[in-house]
This record gives structure tokens, sequence and C-alpha cells, in this order.
């Protein structure tokens, strides 16, 4: 392993959210350092999604702060989140779906595309060349993520899987510091499982990027994950190495009930 | 020649990112320009540039606009004719009241005032979308419609309300005759077809596209909804100002506000839904089908029916014509609801493998 754990690079300091009465998440912290795996595992309706959706803005918690690389963020918005290096894959793939492969992903270079309007339609000059660089990148993460053959396909058409993994390359595309990643894995099948489960390690050992995901299969997430941090009705209930978690007898009983 | 694109090897992302990456596809449509700038010149008379020829291609221009905005964005506007109208008495303005106006000018500042207005009239968008955003767009139409006739300024203090330009010319060029109004309205829209194609190709259509197809993961990558559908308004109601002005001074050459009511602007919406939304090539169809459609009606039905040795009075053609018309949206829309645009580009794909079925 190239990789080497750093200090910590985003501290979730005492988050509360609630929609109304209902509590998503109460005071729930953690942090995440910089080049692990960070897994949040829960069992359903636990808050983790809402834990993503917190982190990168698209909700906003009533209490608590995040603190990324020094940075205090009170109301994060998925725009700032953007810029501060967060990029994110949905549960419920949500790419674009009338466009093709290699326009997702080109989208994911949008915050680095600085030509004006005016520039972008005449095209030729600064635009172009642009374009073309950009391209470029964009077809390393082709590449990497092994799907050249269906670049021009629109992804409408294309299988769950691919998609899946479509919707992977548009969040590398942002060249994220931390990539969050709502359940990579469900809904596939083994070997597609493998496939990503390939990826989300290499994308963390070639990049150095710093993972927090959220995924159901427990073989999966006690594989990859250096850390892992259990909810259960919105708290935290555990938080350590995937050894530890296991052990942890208030984990075992969410999961598996208590005896009475 | 086999319509493929076997045995054409791009080496550059440049040679593959072009509009046409097909070379029959650039052949044919080379061909194609070639045709509309010297062959018909030569062919077409009168009637066929008054009737026909000037009429579809500054309304291609403004579905053009409206597909950047409705196709492109996904933001629904019935108040396309309002932006036309604001490019043409914007325009007029310019022309009237600055000495020595030049009409290219007058065009960009009429689409530019357009475009300013049409952001204005775009914030409802960042609140609110679908039928309650095609409801706000309305109240451009109602606004403005009711702007140009009851604000005599707009309209020079005319007493009749209609307004009127006369002695056009684009450097020295005097735009007279049908034919000079069709070169210049030809080579305008071939200049905003190619900056609309640019633009949907480059970024800022990706932007766009984003916004259109799932807001939520448009803006957890950056993308702004605010500076992306701003923008699409803007950008449409620019081609729609230079449309609406085309069609005053060249067109019409003296209009009242009639000229851009909602009928207008409902006219462009079906342009783009029956052309293809999202589609630059679909403008052109819907122009196309809605403008010849009507008039290739008014002339078949009075032969059938002589053919069939009935007499049809020229008012019950003009009602037959209505519904006809409107039995064949009702038709295409069924068959295919993508429209002309998806019509075409199942053909191409045929054609790439014929004569092989898959």
């Amino acid at each position: 392993m190239a990789r080497e754990i750093g200090p910590v690079i985003l501290d979730l300091k005492n988050l509360s959210l609630s929609f109304g009465g209902v509590k998503a998440l109460t005071d729930v912290s953690f942090d995440v350092c910089e080049h692990e795996i960070r897994a949040i595992i829960g069992p359903n309706g636990a808050g983790k999604s809402s834990m993503l959706n917190v982190i990168n803005g698209v909700y906003r918690p009533q209490e608590g702060e995040i603190v990324l690389r020094g940075g205090h963020f009170t109301n994060m918005t998925p725009y700032r989140a953007a810029i501060a290096g967060f990029a994110r894959t949905f549960q419920n793939i949500a790419l674009f779906k009338g466009m093709s492969v290699l326009d997702n992903i080109m989208t994911g270079r949008n915050l680095k595309m600085k030509c004006s309007l005016l520039q972008q339609a005449f095209w030729f000059g600064p635009a172009r060349r642009e374009e073309l660089a950009h391209r470029a990148r964009v077809e390393e993460i082709i590449d990497f993520l092994e799907i050249q053959h269906i670049r021009k396909t629109p992804v409408g058409r294309l299988p769950y899987g691919l998609q899946k993994r479509v919707d992977l390359g548009r969040a590398l595309a942002m060249e994220p510091r931390i990539l969050l990643l709502d359940e990579p894995m469900a809904g596939m099948n083994v070997e597609e499982k493998q496939d990503m489960s390939r990826f989300i390690l290499d994308v963390n050992d070639q990049f150095g990027t710093t993972i927090v995901l959220i995924e159901h299969d427990m073989g999966v997430v006690m594989d990859l994950s250096d850390r892992v941090v259990v909810l259960d009705y919105g708290r935290k209930i555990g938080d350590g190495t995937p050894d530890e978690v296991r052990a942890n007898p208030e984990v075992i009983k969410a999961y598996l009930g208590a005896s009475h | 020649m086999i319509y493929r694109e076997n045995g054409h090897f791009k080496t550059s992302y440049a040679a593959d990112r072009q509009i046409f990456p097909i070379p029959q596809d650039r052949w044919a449509i080379l061909a194609i320009l070639a045709f509309a700038f010297a062959g018909v010149p030569l062919l077409a008379d009168e009637y066929l540039f008054r009737a026909i020829l000037i009429p579809f291609l500054i309304l291609s221009l403004a579905a053009l606009g409206v597909n950047l905005l409705v196709g492109y964005c996904g933001q629904i506007t019935l108040g396309a004719g309002a932006f036309m109208a604001i490019g043409a008495y914007a325009a007029y303005n310019f022309m009237i009241r600055i000495d020595d106006m030049p009409l290219l000018a007058a065009l960009l500042l009429g689409g530019l005032a357009s475009a300013a207005i049409g952001i204005v009239f775009g914030t409802p968008s960042l609140r609110v979308r679908g039928l309650y955003l095609a409801v706000a767009t309305l109240a451009a139409q109602f606004f403005w419609d009711w702007a140009f006739l009851r604000i005599k300024w707009f309209t020079d203090y005319s007493p009749s309300g209609s307004v009127s330009i006369a002695n056009l010319h684009v450097f020295g060029w005097k735009i007279d005759s049908p034919l000079d109004k069709y070169l210049l309205c030809l080579a305008v829209l071939t200049l905003f077809a190619l900056l609309a194609k640019n633009l949907v190709r480059g970024a800022i259509g990706r932007q766009w596209m984003a916004i259109r197809d799932m807001d939520v993961a448009a803006e957890v990558i950056g993308i702004r909804p605010m500076y992306a559908k701003l923008s699409a308004f803007a950008v449409s109601s620019f081609f729609l100002g230079v449309a609406g002005a085309l069609w005053g001074f060249i067109h019409l050459g003296s209009w009242e506000p009639a000229a851009f009511s909602i009928d207008r602007s409902l006219q462009l919406l079906f342009m783009v839904i029956i052309g293809g939304l999202g589609s630059i090539m679909g403008s052109f169809f819907g122009a196309a089908f809605i403008v010849i459609l009507p008039i290739f009606l008014n002339q078949f039905l009075p032969w059938l029916g002589g053919l069939v040795g009935l007499g049809i009075s020229t008012a019950a053609v003009s009602h037959a014509e209505f519904m006809i018309f409107g039995a064949l949206i009702v038709f295409f829309l069924i068959v295919e609801p993508h429209g002309l645009a998806r019509l075409w580009s199942t053909a191409k794909e045929k054609l790439r493998l014929w004569p092989f079925p898959h």
C-alpha cells in the first residue's frame, strides 16, 4: 500500500438534523483522516444518507459544524462543498439521462472550465483548447474505469452496474479531495461488486483520495474500510476499526436485536 | 457512397469533437448550405421567398432560441412571443432614435435588450418549475403585449400603433428585394445556428442539460442553478429578440403588437416539441413543419376537392386546415413523442447498419 493515513482532514462536530419533528441525526460527531476509507453503516433509516447530505450541503443541519482542513463551515451549500473538494455519487443513480457517458463525465470538469459564454459560442480559440484539454483528462478517467466502449452511449441506455460506474467517473472528474459514495454497490451482482471494490481501492491508492462510503454489504465494508462509524436512529453507536465495530455489543444489538 | 463511420479513424480529440463527425454528414450540410445560398436564389420566385422561405428562416431562428431554453435547459416558457416583440421594438427604437444606426447593430442591440429582460423574467425559474413557470412566463407575454400597445413612447407616438422601418441596408448593400431579404435572413440564421451548436456542445450546454436532467446532482458537482438557468434565459431571449427584429423589419416591414401575441409563443413551443426538444436540427424541422404544412394544406385541399368533384369554399378550406393541422400534431406526438429529430436520428442509425438489421 502506497498510501499513508494522514492527519484529520474532515471533522464533523455535534451534527443534529431534523425534519419537523423527525430527528434524522442527533448529536453525531466523527472525523475522517486524510487518505483513509471511512465507512458509515447502520440499519435502514439510521440517517446514513442524511449524514452525507449534510456533509456536502444538500441538507443544512440545525446544530453542529463541519471543519474541513481547519476551515469552519456552518452553512455548507452544495456549490461550496464542490469547491472545497467534495464529490459524491448517489444511492439511486443521479446521472444526466439525456447525455452521453462522455458528456456526463465532462460535466464533472465544470468547475475547472473557465471560458466565458461568449468564448464558448465562438468555439475556436480558448474554448476549444480548454475543451480538448479537459477531454484528455476525462479520457484518462474513462480508461481507469474501463468504459471506453460506451463513451458515446446515452447513459439512459446503460445497464445499472455501468451507470454506477459512470456516476463514479463523474465524481472522479472533479478530482476531489474527499469522495462521498452512497451505496456504491447496492443492487450489484458479485462480479460488479468486485469491480467496484477494485475501483474504490484504486482511487484511494493511486489518487490518494479520502473516501467516505455508505454500504450495506458487510463483507465489503469490513474488507475495504480503515475505520467504520455505526449509526442507529440518528445516533452514533459505534466507531473504530472493523474489528472493534464487529465486537461492539451495541452494534450487534442494533443489527441482530437484543435478547430479552 | 454508403453512410458509414467505419474507416474514418479519429486521431485527435478535436476531430472527434467536431459538429459533424461523419464525413458524409459534413458534405451533405455543405451541399445544403451551398444550395441555400446559391441555388435557391436562382430557382425561387417572389411568392416562395415571401410566403415560405423568409418566415421559415426567421421562425427557425426563434425556434432555436426556444429550444435552447425549453429543450436544453428544461425551463418551459410561454413568453417567447414577448421576447420577439421586445427585440423588434427595441431595435426599432434604436433605429429611429439614433442617427445612422447600422441595421446589424440595431438587430444585435434588440437581441441584447431582449436578453436583459429575459433574465428579469427568468428569475421565477429559480423558485418554481414546470407548469408554474409556464404561468410566470405567461405574465411576461401579457405584460409586454400591454406595454407595446399602451405605452406610446415605444411606438414613437404613431397614431395607429403600427410602426415601420424603411431603407434597410447592410454595409451599403440595400435590402430591398425578397432575394436580398432572404439572403440576409439566411446569413443571420447560419451564423446563429453555429453559435447555438457551439454553446450546446460546450461547457455551458452541459450545464444546461445537467440542470434539465437532474438538478440536485448538478448542484453537487458545482453547477450554480442560478447561473445556468439565467444564462439559458438570456441566450434564448437574445435569439428570440434578433428573430423578432428580423420578423418586424424584414418580413413584415410594418407591424403592430398583435404580430407577437400569445399565438406566436404557442406556435414556437409547438415547433420545438414537434421538431424535437434538445436538438438543433429539430428546431429547423419543427419550423418547416409548422410554416409549410398550413400552406401545403391550403393548396392541396381545394385540389383534392376538385378531384372528387367537390367545390370547397375558402372558409371551409381554412377550417379544415386548422383541423387537419391539429390532428397531425396529435398524431405526430403519439407516434414519436421525441419529435421529428428523433425520427431523423433513428433513420440515420438504421442507415449506418443498412443493409443489415443489427
